[in-house]
């Protein structure tokens, strides 16, 4: 089907009438005399407006309606939360035998026989009524409200209205736009009391931070004294609100909904892929909204993913190349440029070979700039090529057997070896969240600290870092291992602490793999397009190829003669900040292809300014293998291009005349991966702008992940093991460069657990000195019941130096905790 | 005849010679005790209870018809047979939430006897199979609270309540909760909300009523003090000697409160079904006339949600299917009685302010609208209302009743009676019954309204031509 592209809160009548048709294949099959199909058990056949039609067994009468072409206007009632039936306005008139009956057509299920009329005479004046008393004390200050072109209640008000109030009286006043948390207003005046935002923080997002207060004519929503409403997911709310009552700061006043111009996308934020409308004005990127996708996001976003464009459009943003001069980094043309960068490349080439030029990084872009750079690489002779930098998982997680996420939150079981969802996935933790609260799946969780799913696991174990066996004795226990037993299982995989080794973590998810055999994996990786840099190429192939861990010692051993960082910054992203530092100095040349100046690409030789998310099309690959499109919105800021158009250009330069004509445009590049990549053949253009489900998933031989089982460390009993995690707003540019996002990363402290802090005798809030074989670091330390004893936690790139003391090759790591002695 | 009884430690209520099912204790001061209790023939019943099969106890209620007294009117052993069969736990509520105006019988049953409606509870658990009680007692009843709290540990402490009740091997829990002050919760399913630690909101009841998903999402019985009350009585003498009381749709006594302006106000225990409005206002034992020697002028017969009575309804018996037809309801078992001197329209706004007050918020008529009617009638009384504001007052009202709302017939008005019951576009009976003391004003007082609008002096508009040159 090719809707268009709408967000998840499609409230306007008219696009649902017209969405909405009769089933095709029926009224086909009538007109050709077809023998009728069995008589499908689920159906039941119900009357609407006197047009008999067949709805599904359970389905409400509002969605079944909805479904035969007839709008109900509604403004409680959504469809991916529980019915409350309180704002009244899809009231109709049922007949189930007895009568016409008043009816909450959002509470009601079919039944067989049902006569549902939407249009009587008494229908009809329940919803003027109901909308009159809606707008008898809203401030109707359409002309300057944010909702004001898009709202349900102004839509309705037109189509299900009487016309005209007769309220005189003088309005409910409140104080107006008041401020809930740091990315969402709150106007009260212009609240109809449905229940949709506080229903979401509660049911959906599990923070029910929002709720009801006083009663009766003075309801209004409310945070609780002194508590913002600090959800990761607040943004939603904002989208759900049928009138301007829920407004977002970063787009506040910023347009209105008729100058807006939207295509369809996918978030690269991080790996889950939701489905979003990229929204701009005058070329300037100012809203993403949620699309309501089954298999993936159900409409939801996390604010970080909802609220990052801002960094899109920051005046930080690289607007030319750079090349390295006598005075430092120079602005030039584009021409110099890939000049300068063509005569590295012959210069490492010549010297050394390709094995003296590696490339890091390239999760960050499409599908079809991971494809052309590991062309371009493979055409070089360059094998050392990783998308990670040894902050996932050993590259063959992406062979294992794949699941997706409708497949983990239809599991009888899912295990959970890896980082807090809520904090890195966050989408994925709602799926997962609702799976959990509806019974429909057990949560097993193995997990190094409390997570967001933690109370809605049916088991949660504590495991340190490291400690296989302990993994492998919580699922051999009786229960446990009973349950695994009990249908499919999944395995959501991923990387818990930063501060272990990727082989380490490996080893315990096999261990987990081991105790489940036949489960399908969910990699739980961070980087929005890592799965698909992994299966198109950017990762080590055979035997003695480097991975990002190895690129950098050889770097910093000084075998590099080139060493190409497409999108990444060593510096803030690998685990190992030390290696990443002697790695940029001792790489003999550096060519740096990114957005912003950062820490790494600012020590590059010649840095490529580089388009960003919406500044360029293509397709992503999620972490279920998901091939989706990727919108282009806005136009590159100033001169910068696509990583694939660079890599085109640099075949050509360096004399690859038929790999530069593969990679001629971005729908050559599409075709080329659907024509030479296996595992892509499904994702062709046409499948692709039809909306068809693309699974892209390699077809390697994952059985050597996590075979080699670094030596289990025992842990001295006055050290504390230590974990590094990321938090979902951390120091990444795309959070750093957006001005509403970077206040939220918070302070950094070293946590552990609150029994632990009274052990050592030391203050919350004062500084430690946390000292491990890397030396030592400074910084404040607090009480988190969240932390097993034992464990300190370190948010990672949060603005603290805890990484300075992380090997990236140590298994584990344990570090001394003393008081700053001042 | 005898005149009735005013008992001083029983503010309120009279006695009479009458039968007595529920009230027959109360002369006693210490009724409440257990000790009176016992000596009463206190336990009788739950013993009478326990020697038969729950089955029996349950037909026995269902043969003698017991309805349900918190306003509703439905039949409690009916309602006890819509529990799903194999659920469990399921549970008892017991609705102690007295709020509708003018009500005041179930404060005076937990106050003086305690121990009555305890076993009365134990038999409605024993009969519909349910294994624990919550004792839902109004928060603004104090003595109540604390007498049922230390009736229910003298009874846990001598066996009739708890595990093994009698040395049987059945057993029931009883906890006493008290609410927050909240109208609304006296509509069962706010009631559990509230009870589960919510808000007091009202849950939607299609699709499912509390008897299959009720508190913590189990089947549960939400049943009104007085209705309870009648079990232990019932249970003692038996089906027979219950029905031979009232009449055979309304069979047994009912707790009736007269307020307003009577001579003798107060709470009577009467014979269902056949004692007239007449009886109840004008009777020598029951209220003995309109106070100062005024006329009657209307009179709410069923608590203040109910649609208003004249004269014209005076012979009627207290008997929900013939009240009903005339155009009202029994409700809770409140009337409140209006003399001559009464303003009609200000009487209509002191009852539609306290049920735009006690609106929980959750559904759109009756947040917007009973408030709304509360300020146009506002408006009105203080002389600011225009013509059209009557009508509009009716129109808001078709916005939360659609269709006709019941109305008392009047010979005065040449009006015939609009029988119960009305539709509604709200969740609970809240929002009807902020519009039905308006709406029964309005239709059968029109007059009273009319003379509150001042007639307003309208300045002419004349449309004169502009010169051109002026002048």
């Amino acid at each position: 089907m090719t809707d268009t592209p709408k967000p998840a809160e499609a409230n306007q009548p008219k696009e649902a009438v017209e969405a909405a048709t009769t089933d095709p294949a029926t009224d086909e099959a009538k007109e050709a005399g077809v023998a009728e199909p069995a008589p499908d058990p689920d159906a039941v056949p119900i009357t609407i407006d006197g047009r008999s039609f067949s709805a599904r067994k359970g389905e409400l009468v509002i969605a079944a309606v909805e479904r035969a072409g007839t709008y109900i206007p509604r403004f409680c009632w959504h469809e991916r939360m529980s019915s409350v039936g309180m704002c009244r306005m899809c009231l109709v008139e049922v007949d189930s035998g007895r009568g016409p009956q008043i009816t909450v057509s959002c509470m009601v299920t079919v039944a067989p026989d049902m006569k549902v009329d939407t249009a009587s005479d008494t229908t009809k004046r329940m919803q003027e009524g109901v909308l009159e008393m809606l707008l008898a004390n809203h401030p109707l200050d359409c002309p300057v409200c944010d909702k004001g072109g898009e709202c349900p209640l102004q839509d309705q008000a037109y189509s299900h209205g009487p016309g005209e109030s007769r309220f005189v009286e003088e309005k409910r006043h409140f104080e107006k736009p008041i401020p809930i948390s740091a990315l969402v207003n709150l106007d009260r005046e212009r609240c109809i009391l449905c229940d949709r935002c506080t229903r979401f923080a509660d049911e959906v997002a599990g923070d029910p931070l929002i709720h009801f207060i006083q009663r009766g004519n003075e309801t209004q929503v409310m945070t609780f004294p002194g508590e913002p409403f600090s959800s990761y997911f607040s943004g939603n709310t904002v989208q759900i609100c049928p009138v301007g009552a829920l407004t977002a700061e970063p787009y506040r006043f910023k347009a209105r909904p008729w100058d807006l111009t939207q295509i369809e996308s996918t978030c690269t934020t991080c790996s889950v892929g939701c489905r979003t409308l990229v929204q701009a004005s005058r070329d300037e990127l100012l809203r993403y909204q949620g699309v309501d996708v089954d298999a993936v996001n159900w409409g939801w976003l996390c604010d970080r993913g909802r609220f990052n464009f801002e960094a899109v459009g920051s005046p930080d943003r690289l607007a030319e190349p750079l090349v390295r001069g006598e005075g430092g980094l120079d602005a030039t043309s584009w021409n110099t440029a890939m000049e300068a960068a063509t005569q590295l490349f012959d210069d490492a080439l010549d010297a050394g070979g390709g094995d003296g030029v590696a490339v890091l990084g390239g999760a960050r872009g499409s599908n079809e700039s991971a494809y052309a750079w590991a062309q371009l690489a493979a055409a070089l002779g360059v094998t050392h090529r990783d998308a990670q930098l040894g902050d996932g998982l050993p590259a063959a997680v992406v062979d294992l057997p794949r699941a997706t996420i409708d497949e983990a939150a239809a599991a009888a079981t899912v295990v959970l070896v890896g980082p807090d969802l809520k904090e890195e996935l966050p989408v994925l933790y709602l799926r997962l969240r609702h799976a959990a609260t509806n019974n429909t799946t057990k949560l097993v969780e193995l997990a190094v600290a409390d997570t967001g799913l933690t109370r809605h696991a049916w088991r949660s174990v504590r495991v340190e870092s490291g400690d296989v066996a302990a993994v492998t004795a919580a699922l051999s226990a009786v229960d446990v291992a009973e349950q695994l037993g009990t249908g499919p299982v999944v395995v959501v995989a991923g990387r818990s602490n930063l501060a272990e080794s990727e082989s380490s973590a490996a080893a315990m998810i096999r261990a987990v793999l081991d105790a489940a055999p036949g489960a399908k994996v969910l990699p739980a990786l961070r980087r929005g397009n890592v799965v698909g840099a992994l299966q198109l190429g950017l990762r080590p192939v055979a035997e003695g190829d480097q991975d990002g861990l190895g690129i950098l010692a050889a770097a910093a051993a000084g075998r590099i003669d080139l060493l190409v960082l497409l999108g990444v910054d060593p510096i803030a992203d690998c685990p190992d900040t030390d290696l990443a530092r002697r790695a940029l100095a001792g790489a003999r040349r550096v060519i740096a292809i990114d957005t912003f100046l950062t820490d790494s690409s600012s020590q590059a030789d010649v840095v490529l300014a580089a388009a960003a998310y919406a500044e360029q099309g293509g397709t992503t690959t999620n972490l279920e293998g998901r091939v989706t499109t990727l919108g282009q919105k806005v136009t590159p800021a100033g001169t910068s291009r696509p990583d694939w158009m660079i890599a085109a250009e640099l075949a050509d330069r360096l004399g690859l005349e038929d790999l530069a004509a593969e990679l001629a445009s971005l729908e050559a590049i599409t075709d080329a991966i659907a024509a030479n990549v296996p595992a892509y053949a499904g994702a062709t253009r046409a499948a692709l702008a039809a909306g068809a489900d693309v699974l892209a998933v390699a077809t390697g031989d994952g059985g050597a992940f996590g075979a080699d089982r670094p030596a289990a460390s025992e842990r001295n009993r006055y050290d504390y093991r230590l974990v590094v995690s990321r938090r979902l707003y951390d120091r990444a540019v795309g959070t750093a460069k957006s001005p509403s996002l970077a206040p939220l990363v918070g302070d950094v402290a070293a946590t552990i657990h609150p029994l632990d802090l009274d052990g050592l005798g030391i203050a919350a809030g004062s500084d430690v000195t946390l000292s491990g074989p890397r030396g030592s670091v400074v910084m404040p330390i607090a009480a988190d019941a969240a932390v097993p004893r034992g464990s300190v936690r370190i948010p990672f790139n949060a603005g603290s130096s805890v990484n300075d003391i992380v090997d990236g090759s140590a298994p584990v790591h344990d570090v001394h905790i003393e008081r700053l002695s001042s | 005849m005898s005149v009735g009884t005013p008992i001083a430690h029983a503010a309120g209520f009279i006695a009479g010679d009458r039968p007595e099912i529920v009230t027959a204790r109360f002369q006693y001061e210490d009724a409440y005790t257990l000790e009176r209790f016992l000596a009463t023939e206190g336990y009788e019943g739950l013993r009478a209870a326990l020697a038969k099969t729950p089955q029996q106890i349950h037909d026995d209620v269902k043969s003698a018809t017991v309805l349900g007294r918190g306003g509703a009117g439905f039949p409690a052993g009916v309602k006890w047979g819509l529990t799903p069969q194999g659920v469990w736990p399921r549970y008892l509520v017991v609705n102690g939430d007295e709020s509708e105006p003018g009500t005041y019988k179930d404060r005076l049953l937990m106050e003086l006897d305690p121990h009555q409606l305890i076993e009365g509870c134990l038999i409605a658990c024993y009969a519909a199979g349910l294994s624990q009680c919550f004792l839902y007692v109004r928060g603004e009843m104090a003595l109540a609270q604390e007498r049922i709290a230390v009736a229910l540990n003298e009874a846990y402490a001598a066996g009739y309540v708890g595990k093994n009740i009698l040395g049987t091997d059945f057993s029931v829990d009883i906890v006493l909760q008290w609410g927050a002050g909240a109208y609304v919760v006296g509509e069962e399913t706010a009631l559990i909300e509230s009870l589960e630690g919510n808000r007091g909101m009202p849950r939607l009841k299609p699709p499912f009523f509390p008897a299959a998903i009720g508190l913590y999402g189990k089947p549960t019985i939400v049943n009104n003090v007085e209705t309870l009350c009648n079990l232990p009585w019932l249970a003692r003498k038996g089906p027979a000697a219950y029905t031979a009381i009232g009449t055979e749709t309304s069979p047994g006594t009912r707790m009736v409160a007269v307020s307003g302006h009577v001579r003798r106000p107060g709470v009577f225990e009467i014979v269902n079904g056949t004692t007239t409005f007449r009886d109840l206002i004008y009777g020598d034992e029951f209220s003995q006339g309109i106070r100062d020697g005024s006329e009657l002028k209307a009179f709410v017969p069923g608590g203040g949600s109910a649609p208003w009575f004249l004269p014209d309804q005076l012979d009627l018996p207290f008997e929900g299917k013939l009240v009903g037809a005339a155009g009202s309801m029994l409700g809770s078992g409140a009337i409140m009685v209006m003399d001559d001197q009464t303003d009609i329209p200000y009487a209509a706004l002191t009852l539609a302010r306290f049920y735009a007050h006690e609106s929980c918020g959750k559904c759109t008529p009756c947040r917007e609208g009973g408030t709304w009617l509360a300020r146009i009638l506002e408006r009105v009384i203080d002389g600011h209302g225009a013509p059209e504001d009557l009508d509009l007052l009716l129109e808001v009202g078709e916005s939360i009743c659609p269709g006709a709302f019941p109305h008392a017939a009047s010979e005065r008005l040449g009006l015939e009676a609009v029988p119960f019951p009305y539709k509604m576009t709200t969740i609970c009976f809240v929002g009807p019954s902020a519009y039905a003391p308006i709406h029964s004003a309005l239709t059968l007082f029109r007059d009273e309204f009319e003379a509150k609008i001042r007639p307003r002096t309208r300045i002419p508009v004349v449309a004169a031509a502009v010169a051109g040159g002026g002048s």
